[in-house]
């Protein structure tokens, strides 16, 4: 029996579906099953951060609806045998499912998978409650600024009240020399204001756009600090105890300017 | 130069203070679910309730969320007239 992971936010845009397809990827090649579930029904995106766009044929309301069995809509990831998507739907909207469907449906794919990774649509309505529903654990994703932190209290809120799905934080786009500048909140700050256990802290990385580009998740990249920070992200996820990562402002800052002169590295 | 100095010394104007100092103050109303128009008429409510027993001086009365560590409280701050005493030694 695997675990449901359903990855949330609140606020759009900062950075959900990079997180499902990263730790998706990221859980695979350390060779766990893994099927990831595209919940944004209507503005799916998850096919093509994971460079699967051209192979869908069905979608999750397909298998809802019954029209389409599951192992029929599954795509099949190029690079691991052991990596699924379940697609979104592109042409309904929320409505078009169920949370009791949802928990059925995560239900099974749990039997056959150790992870199913739930990608949440931004907002607080049907589609979050249809992403929650079926998933055991939440990861909340959080860019260090005030809307985004707002929301993420907010959804916070509303998981605990469920008092079920134990949910982490994930600090994403963290700018080591705008903090280091003190114009950017760090993640003890974070930490304090919204109460809740720190899963990760993901770097503000220029790979993400290249890998977004090219449909391979950045965690594969050995030299990606964001992908660096997802492989921890990972492991964690598996059990183990992965200090987080150090970060310092490699040659943005002033002091990597100078070390940069003097021809120092690190 | 300027970075430098600024890291040397700390800045007290620095956002992120700024941005934490706003999202405790929202996140309390959100956390309780209470819009500042909600704590207002709370507040003339308490007045209104407190004032049939004691008298009260509700110039001076304050209501406020506050935060002890994790837990938040809402905090009165009731300023009673002497005259309330003397009702009571009337008794
Ligand atoms: N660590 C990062 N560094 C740089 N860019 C990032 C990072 N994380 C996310 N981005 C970029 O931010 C944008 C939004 O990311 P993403 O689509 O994952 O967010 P989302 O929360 O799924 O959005 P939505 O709410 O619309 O579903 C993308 O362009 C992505 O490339
Ligand atoms: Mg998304």
């Amino acid at each position: 029996m695997g675990e449901a992971i359903v990855i949330t936010s609140g606020k759009g845009g900062v950075g959900k579906t990079t997180t499902t397809a990263n730790i998706g990827a990221g859980l695979a090649q350390a060779g766990q099953r893994v099927a990831l579930i595209d919940a944004d029904i209507g503005l799916r995106n998850l096919d093509v951060v994971m460079g699967l766009e051209n192979r869908i044929v069905y979608d999750l309301v397909d298998v809802v609806e019954g029209f389409a069995k599951l192992k029929h809509a599954l795509i099949k990831d190029k690079r691991f045998e052991n990596l699924y998507l379940l697609p979104a739907a592109q042409t309904r909207d929320k409505t078009a499912v169920s949370p009791d469907q949802m928990r059925d449906l995560v239900g099974e794919m749990k039997q056959e998978f150790d992870f199913v990774l739930i990608d949440c649509p931004a907002g607080i309505e049907q589609g979050f409650k249809n992403a929650v529903a079926g998933s055991d654990k939440a990861v909340v994703v959080a860019t260090p600024e005030v809307s985004s932190v707002r929301d993420a209290d907010r959804i916070i809120g509303l998981l605990e009240a469920e008092e079920k799905h134990h949910p982490s934080l994930i600090v994403n786009r963290i700018r080591p020399s705008m903090v280091k500048k003190g114009d950017m909140m760090d993640i003890d700050d974070m930490i304090e204001i919204l109460a809740i256990d720190l899963l990760g802290v993901v770097p503000d990385d220029e790979f993400i756009v290249v890998s977004t580009n090219r449909g391979e998740p950045a965690v594969l990249n050995p030299a990606s600090r964001a992908g660096e920070a997802y492989r921890n992200i990972t492991r964690r996820l598996m059990g183990e105890n992965v200090p987080m990562m150090k970060l310092d402002d490699e040659g943005q800052g002033f002091i990597g300017r100078l070390r940069k002169m003097m021809g120092l590295k690190g | 130069m300027f970075d430098l100095f600024a890291r040397v010394f700390g800045r007290d104007d620095a956002s992120k203070e700024v941005a934490k100092e706003r999202l405790r103050l929202v996140l309390v109303h959100d956390r309780a679910s209470l819009s500042p128009q909600a704590l207002e008429n709370l507040k003339n409510d308490l007045v209104k309730v407190i004032s049939q027993y004691l008298d009260i001086d509700d110039q001076g009365f304050q209501v406020d969320f506050s935060r002890h560590d994790d837990a938040m409280a809402l905090v009165a701050n009731i300023p009673i007239r002497r005259k309330a005493a003397t009702n009571r030694n009337s008794l």
